[in-house]
């Protein structure tokens, strides 16, 4: 491999891990606390995709439109624990999967209805299609924004985790909720940031994917939210490290099947990556990164 | 101070915990002793608003039955579980700062409370910056202890604070209650350990099968030729 080759590679590995690691942290970060798979997640990447959309007929520069589209997606995480989490918390656990469930067909069949089944182009500024040369190796500058805007972003996320009261709240409840409840840390407010937190990371999520692809559909959701799921399984569901060990190491995976199957196995490309998360689940089958045994669900 | 009226607990269709009455006054340690099972731990859940319960618990006159855990740590109740439950990922001090989560916007008060408690168990403050996770039995129980009183509760539940501890390990906790107890503080505790509780405490209750099957003086019931036989279920 070429040194330009390398670069390439540990690029597009870092770009689309940064942001698989992302999509893996938004919904870990829910089910740390709630032990519970937010299946309406995928929708929170769509409504910003939408968002920016809608948004596009006004004379607001680009970055005022992402900033809405990202609080848009951060309001919709906290409504679907409104809406689908906390009526049916305390109730089973099949109860909120439904509902979690229901939310996300709501949201998808909201977008069909009022927008269009067809893919809307969403707009973006003229750097997300722009490369710059770095070895004689051409480099999209949005695989270098994703790097950069996810390194701090998750920089600064790791900062509140560890430094601040709440952060630190947030990592007692997952680990021990009914202690966390009895040193005085409220629940309904925890499990509220949570879904805050998760909204944010599906905001950027939505502006970076879509920087990649450059439209939405309804059903833009489901690739964001499966890639988190299968990250957050290889690296470890109760981890929030795991999510993002999970999030890169898949990227690895696919990557490296990019580069080293020939064209005519490329269109087999998942098929090997999912074997490969299997042998990985066969020797860990707690995940990389085991994190906390003991969870009570809320 | 707590009144705790005909509690009654259910775990689905078992009854675990049926018509407790106890009470707490301010000042003193009471003592809710009984076997393995008897409902001592499920009362005190109750009492912290962790587990649904029938009856009436009052707290200086006020109804705090249907109290969430986090609404009754703040009437001023805190409890220190017989799982310890030290947030293990986190730190000794990390654990502290939480325990004083309701003082959190008091960035000054909730830093005194912290040194003064490292100054109370100096064992904790030379392991401050270890995960709590890696601690022994006796520290952790010193942590959850001191976590505990972070919220400065007038009122400490203390479920079983000596178990799986060493004889003289167990004496340094009670030690420690003890030096908590000179400060006002009350105190309601969950014992297997009988002897050491009735040793300690003023009052006490026996449970037996989800009932309160004596109650009186600690003096009288340590002396009392039945405790054995509450204990074994006979």
């Amino acid at each position: 491999m070429s040194t330009g080759t390398l670069i390439q590679f540990v690029l597009d590995v870092l770009s689309l891990g940064s942001l698989y690691a992302l999509m893996a942290l938004g919904l870990v970060i829910i089910y740390g606390i709630l032990k519970l798979v937010n299946f309406a997640y995928g929708e929170l990447v769509m409504v910003a995709g939408y968002t920016l959309y809608l948004l596009n007929a006004t004379p607001f520069p680009w970055l005022a439109m992402a900033a809405v589209a990202i609080l848009v997606s951060i309001a919709t995480g906290i409504m679907t624990e409104f809406i689908a989490f906390k009526p049916v918390r305390a109730k089973s656990v099949t109860a909120v999967l439904i509902t979690s469930f229901a939310f996300s067909t709501l949201l998808q069949n909201a977008a069909l209805l009022f927008i269009s089944p067809r893919a809307r182009n969403v707009p973006l500024p003229d750097i997300f299609t722009r490369s710059v040369e770095i070895l004689d190796v051409v480099i999209p500058i949005r695989n270098l924004i994703t790097i950069a805007c996810v390194l701090l972003l998750l920089s600064i996320f790791s900062f509140a985790m560890k430094r601040t009261v709440l952060g630190l709240a947030l990592r007692a409840a997952a680990s021990q909720f009914r202690m966390a409840r009895m040193v005085g840390i409220p629940a309904n407010m925890i499990i509220s940031l949570a879904f805050a937190i998760s909204g944010l990371f599906a905001g950027v999520v939505a502006i970076l994917w879509l920087g990649r692809i450059g439209s939405v559909v309804p059903g833009i959701g489901l690739e964001p939210l499966l890639v988190a799921f299968i990250a957050t399984v290889i690296g470890g569901m109760r981890s929030l490290l795991g999510a993002v060990v999970g999030g890169y190491l898949l990227a690895l995976i696919d990557v490296s099947f990019n580069y080293g199957l020939s064209q005519n196995l490329l269109a087999f490309r998942d098929a090997f990556t999912f074997t490969f998360v299997i042998l990985i689940l066969l020797f860990r089958p707690s995940g990389l990164i085991k994190g906390h045994e003991a969870g009570q669900r809320t | 101070m707590l009144k705790v009226d005909n509690l009654n607990v259910r775990y689905g269709a078992v009854t675990a915990v049926k018509d407790v009455s106890l009470e707490v006054s301010e000042g003193e340690m009471a003592c809710l002793l009984g076997a393995n099972g008897s409902g001592k731990t499920t009362t005190m859940l109750a009492i912290a608003g962790a587990l649904k319960a029938s009856g009436r618990v009052t707290f200086n006159g006020e109804d705090i039955t249907s109290l969430s855990p986090e609404r009754v740590l703040r009437k001023g109740i805190a409890m220190v579980p017989e799982t310890r439950e030290v947030f293990s990922d986190l730190t000794v001090r990390e654990n502290l700062i939480l325990g004083g989560f309701i003082h959190r916007r008091n960035r000054k008060k909730s830093h005194q409370n912290t040194e003064q408690m490292l100054d109370l168990f100096p064992v904790l403050r030379e392991r401050q910056n270890q995960q709590s996770g890696t601690l022994s039995g006796g520290e952790q129980q010193q942590l959850v202890i001191a976590r505990a009183m972070m919220s400065q509760p007038r009122l400490l539940l203390l479920d079983e604070p000596s178990l799986g501890l060493a004889p003289a390990i167990v004496q340094h906790i009670y030690e420690f209650i003890n030096k908590l107890r000179s400060t006002g503080l009350t105190i309601l505790l969950v014992e297997q350990n009988a002897n050491m509780a009735l040793k300690n405490a003023e009052r006490a209750y026996v449970m037996a099968l989800g009932k309160i099957a004596k109650k009186g003086d600690a003096a009288e019931i340590a002396a009392s030729s039945d405790l054995e036989a509450l204990y074994l279920g006979s």
